[in-house]
């Protein structure tokens, strides 16, 4: 039995360090070389990534400001700033109206309507299948200025597009319904990424596994729920993932409302842009910049975690 | 990597005007090579657009002129003209991460009511330390009166040179009045006559019978063509001995005239005051013959409705468009016992403390105010009320309008107070009239303003009771 067990274990012994070799060194550069290899690429985040956000972390504690006396001496307040936001009615507001916009926009209209035309789309090919799918991506490549301008023309009370085909005379659908319009709106920008990405997945689904559910009489849904959903639950996660944390700080429905009226669609980016660029707060505006850090970091943590369980 | 970069994208934005404080300033008039001495200069003003005609003066008169007169003095200076054409507080969010940074133009323009918030941050320095003695003897200023002195005038030192001042008015459609009629020489004496005339214009059918402008998204336009002269007519100013004028009588009578035209009676229309283009709007819609009354500043007659090179042009000007000054709540109940009130601005140019070259910076600042340039800038129907008695003696003569505002107006007007902290109070004082037409009472507009008010100015103890 000795003798029995002692080959695997001298096996493990002579084989383990060179598994530990690989672990540590794949490519065989030694520590300085790899470290000179990955430095140019370390220096850039933390150039543009790291220092950014420990500067806004310490302005976040400042009353610094745009203009006036607290822009030329700033001084350390604690976590006033932070209190003060938390306390605030209008930054809850636009954590809220920040939330409708996710969950409306992003994960129901770009993921539901992405999915549906990768769906509607899979077996297509030719003009059809083309001409849906450039449509799609172009409103997606197209600068925001310009989507955001064809949009306030299409919206606008007075001689808009919509209002000129609906036959509903000065409808201000901006100021009726701020949150609707940026949510069709982001809807429509931002499907293409949703689609395309599910269009990949949805050809990793072995064509067999759809076959044999039919041939067992699995219908659409049933198809739909235990075939292809199984094969593609790590990319739906990865797509709710990265949209959530776009739209979450997307900036473009300042160019369509303004944030107005009133703050009815004044979402955290377009709050932080008002408190720290317009109002001049820049210190206050940081503290929310950290406090959206953190909401990102959450959500980020959540959906991986999601994601490796899954696995 | 998107991700990345997204997520972090808001946190980078804001950092980065932090990370320019680091950077080295550097004025963007570089001086080239063979002693050339390169100067820019600045205006929110752009040829075609938004205050087309002193772009235009600029490049067309102002640098060839100032060019030549260098070059009999053996200099080689070239000047550029940088152009912008945005809404005032855009330009001020853009020239201050502009100042922060240590860059801008040579020269430029600012709201006189900016003078304090920029002095106190180091970004406008007294030009006496930039161009030396040379500014205060400068020729102009025996010209210019002392309150418009007053205006470029910070703990005692001159800051910038006053381009001139203003005065504010009601507007009024006389096709309109007619059609409802209503005088053509329509003078109302206390705020319950513009609700009357507002109540008969409605009855002739004119859509929007008063726009007096109130909000947010039209910014100081808000204040000083709203609230301010309406707070003049009702007794007050907004900050008095150093105390600010809290939730008093004024403000709420302010707010609840706010009320009255917005709260549903149809007297004006409270979508212009939430649209972020609203006051673009409320020019257009004058033009067109859709609003009866209006206040605003004598700019709308002259860059407004200027039949020439105006935003909203309108060919009839002189015609169809009327004036009268603003009335107290009730004869006598204004600020000073007055029977009628106004409140003036007025704009400034100054050197760029991060400029390299500050003397001929001033030189060509001061070249922008002398008379003959003056004289050139308003001639051809541009008049406007220029910061010198002696160009102004000669130049509004004949012009209807800005006579008007300057023998009648100017007398009873008032100013804005010239603390770093007013354009804070401004904001909330929006705050409230936004609260007002988005449907609360005056009361707890008021309220709420008075709250943030005593965060703004350091409690209870600064606001007049």
């Amino acid at each position: 039995m000795a003798q029995a067990t002692s080959p695997p274990d001298l096996t493990r012994e002579t084989a383990d360090p060179t598994a530990r070799r690989y672990s540590v060194d794949a490519a065989g550069l030694g520590r300085w070389r790899a470290g000179a290899f990955a430095a140019p690429a370390l220096l850039l985040i933390a150039i543009f990534l790291v220092f950014p956000a420990l500067w806004v972390l310490y302005l976040g504690l400042t009353d610094y400001r745009l203009t006036g006396a607290a822009a030329a001496d700033p001084k350390v307040v604690g976590f006033d700033n932070f209190l003060s936001a938390l306390g605030e009615p209008t930054f809850w507001n636009s954590t809220w109206l920040t939330v409708q916009f996710v969950l409306g926009s992003a994960v129901i209209g770009q993921v539901g309507l992405g999915f549906t035309i990768a769906w509607l789309l899979r077996d297509r090919r030719g003009p059809l299948k083309r001409i849906v799918e450039g449509l799609v991506i172009l409103a997606w490549i197209l600068p925001s200025a310009v989507v955001s301008f064809l949009w306030v023309a299409l919206l606008d009370a007075d001689g808009g597009t919509l209002n000129a085909l609906l036959g509903t005379g000065d409808y201000a659908w901006l100021l009726e319904h701020p949150m609707l319009s940026i949510i069709v709106f982001n809807t429509w920008r931002g499907t293409a990424f949703s689609m395309m990405l599910y269009g990949a997945a949805l050809g990793n689904v072995p064509p067999s596994h759809l076959e044999s559910a039919r041939l067992a009489g699995a219908s659409g849904w049933q198809q739909l729920r235990d075939v292809v959903f199984p094969h593609i639950k790590g990319h739906i996660l990865t797509n709710l993932l990265l949209i959530s944390l776009w739209t979450f700080n997307d900036f473009t429905p300042f160019m369509i409302t303004a944030g107005g009226p009133d703050g009815k669609s004044e979402v955290l980016a377009v709050h932080v842009y008002k408190v720290a660029l317009q109002s001049g707060q820049l210190g206050y505006g940081a503290a929310v910049s950290t406090v959206i850090l953190l909401i990102n970091l959450v959500v980020a943590v959540f959906y991986l975690r999601l994601l490796r369980s899954k696995k | 990597m998107g991700l990345r970069r997204r997520s972090v994208s808001v946190v980078a934005v804001l950092a980065a005007s932090g990370l320019t404080l680091t950077a080295c300033g550097g004025s963007s008039g570089d001086g080239g090579g063979g002693g050339t001495i390169e100067l820019t200069i600045a205006q929110n003003a752009i040829a075609g657009g938004k205050n087309a005609r002193a772009a235009e003066f600029v490049a067309d008169w102002v640098i060839p002129k100032f060019e030549a007169a260098q070059k009999a003095k053996g200099k080689d200076v070239k000047v550029k003209f940088v152009p912008s054409g945005v809404d005032d507080e855009q330009y001020k969010t853009k020239l201050s991460l502009d100042l922060k940074s240590g860059k801008g133009a040579d020269v430029i323009d600012i709201d006189g009511i900016w003078a304090g918030e920029f002095a106190e941050a180091g970004y406008i320095k007294p030009l006496s330390e930039l161009a030396g003695p040379e500014a205060d003897s400068w020729e102009g200023w025996a010209q210019i009166p002392e309150s418009v002195q007053g205006l470029a005038t910070y703990n005692g030192k001159k800051y910038a040179l006053p381009i001139g001042t203003d005065g504010r008015v009601l507007y009024f459609s006389k096709p309109l009045f007619q059609k409802a009629g209503l005088p053509a020489d329509w003078q109302p004496k206390s705020w319950q006559e513009i609700l009357d005339t507002g109540a008969k214009l409605k009855a002739a059918g004119v859509p929007v019978p008063i726009q007096i402008n109130a909000g947010t998204a039209m910014g100081e336009a808000t204040t000083m063509q709203g609230v301010l002269p309406l707070l003049a007519g009702a007794g007050a100013e907004i900050q008095k001995d150093g105390k600010w004028a809290g939730a008093s009588q004024p403000v709420k009578d302010v707010l609840g005239l706010y009320q009255k035209i917005y709260g549903g009676s149809g007297l004006g229309d409270p979508r212009l005051q939430q649209e972020a283009k609203g006051r673009d709007k409320s020019f257009q819609q004058f033009a067109e013959g859709k609003i009866g009354i209006l206040l605003e500043g004598d700019y709308f007659w002259r860059g407004v409705v200027n039949p020439k090179d105006g935003v909203a042009k309108m060919a009839d000007r002189d015609q169809s468009v009327g004036y009268a000054m603003i009335p107290a709540i009730e004869p006598g109940k204004g600020i000073r016992g007055q029977d009628f009130v106004s409140m003036s601005g007025g704009a400034l140019r100054t050197v760029n403390p991060n400029s390299k070259h500050p003397k001929e910076a001033f030189e060509l600042l001061a070249f922008t105010l002398s008379p003959e340039a003056l004289k050139e800038e308003t001639k051809n129907g541009n008049v406007r009320i220029t910061p010198r008695t002696d160009v102004n003696k000669e130049i509004l003569a004949g012009e209807p309008l800005l006579t008007f505002i300057s023998e009648k107006v100017l007398p009873l007007t008032a100013y804005r107070p010239p603390v770093a902290v007013y354009p804070q109070v401004s904001v909330a004082l929006q705050e409230a009239t936004a609260a007002v037409v988005g449907g609360k009472t005056p009361d707890e507009a008021a309220t709420a303003y008075q709250q943030k008010l005593e965060g703004l100015v350091g409690g209870a103890g600064n606001i007049a009771s």
